[in-house]
C-alpha cells in the first residue's frame, strides 16, 4: 500500500447524495456527523463540493429523475472515489422496489462499494460500514 | 550567486511556514473540537488531508479557461509566502527597505485575488456568487487593515518600514501597551479574520449554501494549494501583526523564539474564539461592519495616535 492510500484512508471526505429519498437516512447521516459521534477524529469530514470528495454517500431508491443526476454527479466526484449505498431504498429499492418511479436501486446505475441497509440504519450501523470501506481500500 | 541564496532562503521559508501553517490550522481544529465536546483530530490530520489531495484526480471543467484555472492557485501560495519572507528578512537578517509594510500590504491582497480569479475562471454560477462576496469583503477589510498600519505608522514617528517599526518597539515599548496600539492591533486581527476566511467572514465559500462557493469546481492538489495558501497566511498574517504591534519576533536567542511562538499563540487563540463564538455573518452585514464601524475605530485610533496617546 503505498503512501496516498494510506493518507487516503485517514481523511476521508464525505459528499452526501440523495436520490429521491424519503430524508429519514438523511437525517441518520447528519445524526452521525454531530458531536456526539465525532467522526472528524478519523479526519471524516462533510464536503459541499462532489470535487472534493472522497466518499458518496446516496440514499434513497434513484427515481426516474434522479438517474441522470446520479450519474453526473458520479462522474464530477474526483477518483479515486467510494460509493455508498445507505438505506434498504439504495440497496435493493426495499418497499419500493415495485413503483412506477423505480429508477434504480443504486448499483445499476454506479459502481456501489459497499452497501449499509437498515431503514433507516444506525449511525452506529454506517460507522461500522466506513470501517469496512477502509479496510476495502488498497 | 547570490539569486541562488534567495531563492533558497524562499524554498526555506515556504516550507517552513506550510509546516507552521498546517500545525496552527489543527490547533484551530482541536480547539473547535474541544468547544464542541468532542475528540478533534490527530496532530497530523491536515498533512494527511494535503498528501491525500496530491493523489487525486484534478478535473478541469469544460467552460473553464485553463491557464488561470491552474495558475490561480499557484500565484496565491507564492504570493502568501513571499510575504512572509518579506517579513522574515526583516525579523531574522534585518534587511528592511524603505515602504516594506506597504509592500506586504499588497501581497498579503494577492492570495484574495487569486480565489477571485481561480473561482472566475471555473465558469461556476455558484462559484460566481461566491467570488462577488470575497470582492466585496476584500474591498472591505482592506480599508481597516490600512488603517491599523497608518496607526503603527504613525505612532513610530511616521515610518513604514517594519526594520524602523520593530526598533522603534525595542527603544520604547511594545505599540500594544498604548490606547490606539490596542485600537490597531484589533482593528488588524478582525481584518485577518477576514482574508483568512474564518467564520464570521468565510461567506465566500459558504459550504451549506454555495456548496464550496469559489473552490467549487477544484479538486486534487489545485484544491490542497489553496488549503496550502490558507495554512500560510494563517502563519503570515499574525506574523505581520507582531512585527507591527508586539515589537517583533527576536531570532537570535531562544527566550527570544520562545517569546515569539507565545506572541504568535495569543493571536491565534484570539481568531479561534472568534471563530467559535459568532456565526457567519451576511455580506452587507460584513460591509457595515467593515466600513462603518471598524473604519470609526481606525480614524479614532488614527487621530488618538497622533494626539500620541
Amino acid at each position: 500500500m503505498n503512501l496516498k492510500t494510506k493518507a487516503l484512508k485517514k481523511s476521508l471526505w464525505v459528499y452526501h447524495m440523495s436520490g429521491g429519498s424519503c430524508n429519514n437516512c438523511d437525517i441518520e447521516i447528519l445524526d452521525c456527523l454531530t458531536p456526539k459521534f465525532d467522526l472528524e477524529r478519523f479526519g471524516i469530514v462533510l464536503v459541499g463540493s462532489p470535487r472534493h470528495a472522497d466518499v458518496l454517500l446516496c440514499t434513497g431508491i434513484v427515481n426516474k429523475k434522479c438517474v441522470e443526476r446520479v450519474k453526473e454527479v458520479y462522474e464530477q466526484t474526483a477518483k479515486p472515489c467510494v460509493v455508498v449505498a445507505i438505506g434498504a431504498c439504495a440497496c435493493s429499492g426495499g418497499m419500493f422496489r415495485d413503483s412506477y418511479e423505480m429508477g434504480g436501486p443504486l448499483n445499476k446505475i454506479i459502481p456501489v462499494d459497499i452497501y449499509i441497509p437498515g431503514c433507516p440504519p444506525k449511525p452506529e450501523a454506517m460507522i461500522a460500514g466506513i470501517v469496512k470501506v477502509l479496510e476495502k481500500l488498497k | 550567486m547570490k539569486i541562488f541564496y534567495i531563492l533558497l532562503y524562499f524554498v526555506a521559508a515556504l516550507l517552513s511556514f506550510s509546516i507552521y501553517g498546517m500545525l496552527a490550522m489543527w490547533v484551530d481544529r482541536k480547539v473547535t473540537a474541544r468547544i464542541h465536546f468532542r475528540v478533534g483530530p490527530p496532530w497530523y490530520q491536515n498533512f494527511v488531508d494535503f498528501i491525500k489531495l496530491t493523489g487525486k484526480e484534478v478535473l478541469i471543467p469544460e467552460k473553464a479557461n485553463v491557464l488561470m484555472f491552474v495558475s490561480a492557485p499557484v500565484l496565491g501560495v507564492i504570493a502568501a509566502a513571499v510575504a512572509g519572507t518579506t517579513i522574515l528578512l526583516v525579523l531574522q537578517n534585518n534587511i528592511s527597505f524603505a515602504a516594506d509594510a506597504i509592500l506586504v500590504i499588497y501581497l498579503l491582497t494577492i492570495p484574495s485575488l487569486a480565489v477571485i480569479l481561480g473561482g472566475s475562471a471555473s465558469g461556476n454560477v455558484l462559484a460566481s456568487v461566491g467570488i462577488s462576496r470575497e470582492m466585496k469583503l476584500l474591498l472591505g477589510y482592506e480599508l481597516p487593515f490600512v488603517c491599523a498600519l497608518i496607526i503603527a505608522a504613525v505612532k513610530s514617528g511616521s515610518t513604514t518600514s517594519l526594520g524602523e517599526i520593530i526598533q522603534f518597539q525595542q527603544q520604547n515599548g511594545k505599540l500594544i501597551g498604548s490606547l490606539s496600539g490596542v485600537i490597531g492591533f484589533g482593528l488588524g486581527v478582525l481584518a485577518l479574520q477576514g482574508k483568512i476566511g474564518f467564520v464570521p467572514f468565510d461567506l465566500a465559500e459558504a459550504e451549506g449554501e454555495l456548496a464550496g462557493g469559489s473552490f467549487i469546481e477544484y479538486s486534487g492538489i489545485l484544491l490542497g494549494l489553496y488549503k496550502l495558501t490558507k495554512a500560510i497566511l494563517l502563519v503570515v498574517g499574525p506574523l505581520f501583526l507582531i512585527s507591527l504591534y508586539m515589537g517583533g519576533i527576536n531570532f537570535s536567542s531562544v527566550a527570544g523564539v520562545i517569546a515569539g511562538l507565545l506572541k504568535y499563540f495569543v493571536i491565534l487563540v484570539i481568531f479561534i474564539l472568534i471563530k467559535n463564538t459568532n456565526p457567519r455573518l451576511r455580506i452587507d452585514q460584513a460591509l457595515k461592519l467593515f466600513w462603518g464601524w471598524l473604519t470609526l475605530f481606525g480614524i479614532i485610533g488614527i487621530l488618538l495616535a497622533l494626539a500620541g496617546w
